[in-house]
């Protein structure tokens, strides 16, 4: 599904990792932990194509990443559904419009009318869907979030510290959340920081723990 | 049916949430009306000089190739029969349609403006004039002169070309910097537009962001900008079309057929400033597409 082989990231001549391997396997569960400034967030872009490596090979979807075309990119995106830590939002929009976009911009508009009432239910947000983000709490634009990622039904969700700006209580049911879309077969992929929270979710599921440090990719972590 | 008919339609059709993706911004979006309106409002008074002067320059060309003066100044007492022989010479000119000897009355007339309507043109050695109107196919000036020279040898045959070549290449010319002035104009709207169009784009990287975040392709993200910009220009353009056609039309008109009184549309021509409003959107719609298409390339 998404494969980096013997990949290799600098920034401005600054080496941030190399050699590293990773294979996300369909319906898998994933934690990308380690240090901040160790390039969580770049070898999360590498898996959703927003960056590309200096070196090595990026497969999405059976589609070597340096080939792609920026419409192949689109259409990518569109198959991975990413939560940002800051979320990232159209200010001026509606919650509504803002977790429909996905579909808007793949011209599956009508399909939104079906699902976004379920989809605003499951994350809690039903009251929501007439306030613009800046109008949110941290938690519920985390959860926006984590439902403008999942409305297309994405082969993987990748989520990039969804918990950092939200407190325990609200970080177990995000997390209950990415479990309960595991379970529907999507592969997940969390980068964090949060011992607990992998602790948490090890207790429900089949999670594998990955962490990055001194530029290598350590695989099957322990706790 | 055709992809760019398709292209063309679903863009005047839009697409109600592109649209809504990027936020509105008023003051550009005045600025550009205003802008557009501006510029339509100056196409549309270039485009009636362009009209005029063209139109002035066939009218003085075929007018004034057609006809030609015979000046005979003859000593007095010889002036009648010195324009009965030319008359004579002139009706028997093959491309001669018709010749006429200006009246006394019709001397005075033509002097009167710069010699008051009292000169006693009796008593001065004034030159008499014949008017010489050129069938379709015209005559040989060059021939008609040696005829004259040998039977009217007072006779001098002035077929305007003297001063007929530098009006005509004048209004000709004039009639290019009409065009010129209508190029400048498309081109300073295009060129606004892509400013207006690429500042846009800037003030608006996080909605950018964000679209690709969630997988749209830069063709629609462009398109809600394009569409935006094209409409503005369109509806600038067809309110300073309107002005500029009702400043046209009060300007002062008069059948002298003189350049600053004819300055304006005649029939038909009157329906050409309506091409200003879609060819300004055409240029908004080309200016933002490659302004965005090149915005999107480099914030890749």
């Amino acid at each position: 599904m998404i494969e980096l082989e013997n990949v290799a990231y600098s920034y401005g001549g600054d080496s941030l990792f190399a050699g590293l391997s990773l294979q996300l396997a369909p319906g898998s569960f994933q934690f990308l932990t380690g240090p901040s400034g160790a390039g969580k967030t770049t070898l999360l872009k590498l898996c959703y194509g927003d960056l590309l490596a200096t070196s090595g090979h990026v497969t999405l979807f059976g589609k070597d990443a340096a080939g792609l075309t920026r419409d192949d990119v689109a259409l990518v995106r569109r198959r991975i559904g990413v939560v940002h830590q800051d979320c990232q939002f159209l200010d001026h929009l509606p919650l509504s419009e803002n977790v429909a976009l996905p579909l808007q911009v793949s011209g599956r508009s009508k399909e939104a009318q079906d699902n976004l009432g379920d989809l605003l239910g499951w994350v809690g947000l039903s009251r929501q869907a007439a306030q613009t983000p800046p109008q949110l709490s941290g938690g519920e634009r985390q959860r926006a979030a984590l439902a403008r990622a999942v409305i297309t039904s994405p082969d993987v969700i990748v989520a990039d510290e969804p918990t950092g700006n939200v407190d325990w209580e609200m970080s177990q049911r995000l997390l209950t959340l990415l479990i309960e879309l595991n379970r529907m077969g999507k592969t997940v992929l969390i980068a964090t920081h949060d011992l607990n929270l992998i602790r948490f979710a090890k207790s429900q599921v089949v999670a594998n723990v990955l962490r990055i440090r001194g530029g290598q990719l350590e695989t099957g972590v322990t706790l | 049916m055709n992809p760019r008919v398709t292209q063309i339609l679903g863009l005047l059709q839009g697409d109600r949430e592109a649209d809504r993706a990027v936020p509105p911004t008023g003051f550009t979006a005045r600025l550009t009306v205003f802008t557009a309106a501006a510029m339509a409002f100056l196409a549309v008074f270039a485009l009636a000089l362009s009209v005029a002067t063209g139109r002035l320059a066939d009218r003085w060309s075929a007018e004034l190739a057609r006809t030609a003066t015979l000046r005979i100044s003859a000593p007095a007492g010889e002036g009648e029969a010195q324009v009965r022989a030319a008359l004579q010479v002139l009706e028997t000119t093959p491309g001669v349609a018709s010749a006429r000897a200006l009246t006394p009355e019709e001397q005075a007339v033509l002097l009167e403006p710069w010699f008051g309507p009292d000169l006693p043109l009796e008593t001065l050695p004034i030159p008499r004039l014949i008017e010489v109107t050129a069938d379709a196919d015209g005559y040989d000036a060059t021939g008609l002169r040696a005829r004259l020279q040998a039977e009217v040898p007072a006779a001098v045959l002035d077929d305007h070309t003297r001063w007929r070549e530098p009006l005509v290449d004048a209004a000709n010319r004039l009639r290019t910097l009409g065009w010129v002035a209508l190029l400048l104009i498309g081109g300073a709207v295009a060129a606004m537009i892509t400013l207006a169009a690429q500042s846009a784009l800037s003030a608006n990287a996080q909605v950018i962001r964000v679209m690709r975040l969630v997988g749209a392709r830069d063709a629609y993200i462009a398109r809600a900008f394009v569409r935006r910009f094209t409409l503005r220009a369109g509806l600038g353009a067809l309110v300073g079309t309107i002005l500029g056609l009702l400043a046209v039309a009060a300007l002062p008109d008069g059948d002298d057929g003189g350049f600053l009184t004819g300055l304006g549309f005649s029939g038909a021509g009157w329906f050409l400033p309506l091409f200003i409003p879609p060819l300004a959107a055409v240029v908004a719609f080309l200016a933002t597409r490659a302004a965005a298409l090149r915005t999107l390339r480099t914030q890749a």
